[in-house]
């Protein structure tokens, strides 16, 4: 029998959410009926609103999906301006202020405490720019991800910015996969770095070569059915198909059409194609793909690029992501920028597209590891640039602890998640900075925290894993987390090994410190990364690599966050929420 | 009147007449159970699997696990509250009491 959620989508789904949810802003939060909230909430993920977690209701989280994380000066800063001007609070974040951007794994864009009333203007300033909020969550095409320097990058085999485009362009709105089982993440790769991250996606385009009656052709080799949610990692899989970039869209139809035709609609936990991969096997997804879906043969993979990826591979011969100065094809130069937890005040949202634009730029990147990257730096002006003050808190150059650390949104605002999160990874990455010798040769070291098994922060593909737990402290429950060790991607992808579980969160840094001081003293010499260093050792020697341990380090959220409004309001109490609130942000009546 | 119960949002939370109600995160006594070889298992509620409205109850199966031991996997039928039939209001059970798993046996 098919889920409530699809009888919902049965009823009202795609493009025709948005007329209903134009009716609602005008009518205001009290118009969406009472006895139909679950219903509408689900629905307006299409248009990547997502209803923030209790204590926080008629807010919403807001999500613009820009293709490979790239855009325009004038696009970023637009998106500052809305943020600063609706994506306040009642409460500020004690870290980050009243107004920020949040910039995802996934290379899209997070605002917060969206009202309903703000929806149309927030659209029209965001559409102006050339920018959407379209499909960005619910159960369609999700943002394309991708190398944001695609066609910039001085080390890549095909550009795929066009194609991308084109995906987009075919796939957002196209009421033919509007309605798919569930979400529908796509990659796309064409340099050599690996910087599409294809292997933890549904639907993954890798770079590859093939000789086709007998010319090279540059193309793609297709994996299907990688993800990480839910314990039930998947790197994906294989189909054996290999794709010439004109076909892409083909394949990419036929793909997304059988997952629309034969994913599992009737048990949401089993509805990925992950799930369809592992019931069916890659041969009978190709058979299936090739006799239902497509209208011409399918060519056999070719020969990949794997062996040259080193984006978030853990090498210690290479850096595994884009910070710092790299060359273009055309001779200019994109730099990469840290943004600590992916989280950047409207102010420098703003002020960071000014100075691009200032300096002749034309691409904005967002990349998977949550940082940013400016495109087109002149030669002769790179010193100037790398002068800014702004660069001074988001830094082309930054210490290895603050240049790898992700984490996802946490108990801040999200229902999912079991502990606070970027705040408390802000924290982590200060104090390892000022108290943790970084080992000799370490320049990018990845600590990746999520807050749940949802795996937003991609916990499995780090140096070190976090994942958000609970444990009890001398009879206190605290917030804690599983670790795990030694994942990450490129050649071998490899998810992290859990070897040490519920270690509270005040003694996790402590942690990080014995474990780190261990690799030094053990290891065979800097040229062995972290990675391979784990991967030399057996489950129990892992566990024994360090324990955790309290040090100076403190922690201001050990207590449950899920258990108030917003963690950092003075008044924690759920009674003290002023939600739900009207268009003006004050509390409506209580039925109660 | 009928109660309308739903887990959402990959599980998060439960939803009682469309009104949030019960989150992932808490920390449940279990008794009485198999859920792990403890005798008062402290488990940690990571998501819904099902709901079901039983008479005025509202149950569910719940994924997680015992931060005593670290067994994981999913709950018997457990209550998580009570709907009141006049009013319609929903008032949880407190999760850190303790509860006993797969009763009442009642049908769904």
């Amino acid at each position: 029998m098919p889920t409530k959620v699809e009888r919902w989508k049965d009823e009202t789904y795609g493009m025709e959410i948005r007329d209903h949810l134009l009716r609602f802003a005008e009518e205001g939060w009290d118009a969406i009926p009472e006895d139909e909230h679950d219903a509408w909430f689900e629905r307006f993920k299409w248009w990547g609103l997502y209803h923030q977690r209790k204590g926080q209701e008629s807010y919403f989280m807001m999500r613009i999906g820009t293709p490979m994380g790239r855009m325009t000066p004038e696009q970023l800063r637009t998106i500052g301006e809305v943020a600063a001007e609706y994506a306040t609070g009642p409460v500020e974040n004690p870290e980050f202020g009243d107004a920020y951007a949040d910039f995802t794994t996934r290379q899209s864009i997070q605002l917060h405490w969206i009202k309903v009333e703000d929806i149309p203007d927030i659209w029209d300033d965001l559409e102006s720019v050339g920018l959407s909020t379209i499909q960005a969550c619910g159960d369609s095409w999700r943002n394309i991800v991708g190398s944001p320097v695609a066609g910039r990058d001085a080390d890549e085999l095909i550009d795929v910015w066009p194609i991308v485009q084109d995906l987009h362009e075919q796939f957002k709105g196209n009421d033919l996969y509007a309605n798919l089982p569930r979400k529908w993440k796509v990659a796309m790769t064409g340099d050599r770095r690996g910087s599409g991250q294809g292997d933890i996606n549904d639907l993954a385009f890798e770079p590859a070569v093939k000789e086709i009656e007998g010319e090279e052709v540059a193309g793609f080799n297709v994996n299907v059915g990688g993800g990480l949610a839910r314990k039930e990692p998947r790197f994906a899989r294989d189909i054996d198909v290999f794709c010439r970039p004109e076909n892409a869209a083909d394949v990419a139809a036929g793909l997304s059409a059988l997952f629309r035709d034969y994913g599992d609609r009737e048990d949401r936990f089993n509805a990925r194609i992950k799930f369809l991969v592992d019931e069916w096997g890659p041969e009978k997804v190709r058979s299936v793909l090739q006799e239902e879906y497509v209208d011409y043969e399918l060519p056999t993979a070719g020969e990949g690029l794997r062996d040259e990826y080193d984006y978030n591979a853990g090498r210690a011969d290479a850096a595994g992501d884009y910070i710092g100065v790299h060359d273009q094809s055309d001779g200019q130069n994109f730099v990469g920028l840290s943004v600590l937890v992916g989280r950047m005040g409207a102010d420098d949202v703003i002020e960071l597209a000014d100075l691009a634009e200032s300096y002749g730029s034309e691409m904005i990147g967002l990349t998977q590891r949550q940082n940013v990257i400016v495109g087109d730096i002149a030669d002769e002006d790179l010193d100037e640039f790398l002068a800014e003050d702004l660069l001074a808190e988001h830094s082309p150059d930054p210490h290895p602890f603050m240049r790898g650390s992700i984490a996802c949104t946490g108990t801040e605002y999200c229902s999912l998640s079991i502990v606070e999160t970027k705040n408390r990874m802000v924290r982590y990455g200060r104090w390892l900075r000022d108290n943790v010798p970084v080992p000799e040769g370490v320049e990018d070291f990845h600590i990746h925290l999520s807050g749940c098994t949802a795996s937003c922060a991609q916990p499995q593909i780090a140096d070190i894993s976090l994942r958000g737990m609970k444990t009890r402290k001398d009879g206190d429950a605290v917030e804690a987390f599983d670790v795990g060790l030694g994942g990450g991607l490129g050649e071998n992808p490899q998810f992290a090994d859990w070897v040490k579980m519920r270690v509270p969160a005040d003694e996790v840094p402590g942690y990080i410190a014995n474990l780190l001081e261990t690799y030094e003293t053990e290891r065979s010499g800097p040229a062995e990364s972290f990675r391979d260093f784990v991967a030399e050792r057996d489950e129990d020697e892992l566990a024994a690599l360090a324990d955790g341990e309290e040090t100076s380090y403190e922690d201001p959220y050990l207590g449950n966050t899920k258990m108030t409004w917003y963690p950092y309001a003075e008044d924690t109490s759920m009674d003290a929420s002023p939600a739900p609130t009207d268009g003006q942000g004050e509390p409506l009546p209580s039925d109660d | 009147m009928t109660t309308a119960v739903h887990q959402l949002d990959d599980g998060a939370w439960v939803s009682v007449n469309d009104s949030r109600e019960v989150n992932v995160s808490d920390l449940w006594r279990l008794a009485g159970h198999d859920f792990c070889g403890c005798r008062l298992a402290d488990f940690l509620a990571e998501g819904f699997v099902e709901v079901a409205p039983v008479g005025a109850d509202v149950e569910a199966r719940i994924a997680g696990q015992c931060i005593q031991c670290g067994a994981s996997g999913v709950t018997d039928w457990l209550t998580l509250g009570r709907v009141d039939p006049e009013s319609g209001t929903f008032r949880a059970v407190v999760p850190e009491s303790v509860h006993v798993p797969g009763r009442p046996a009642a049908p769904r």
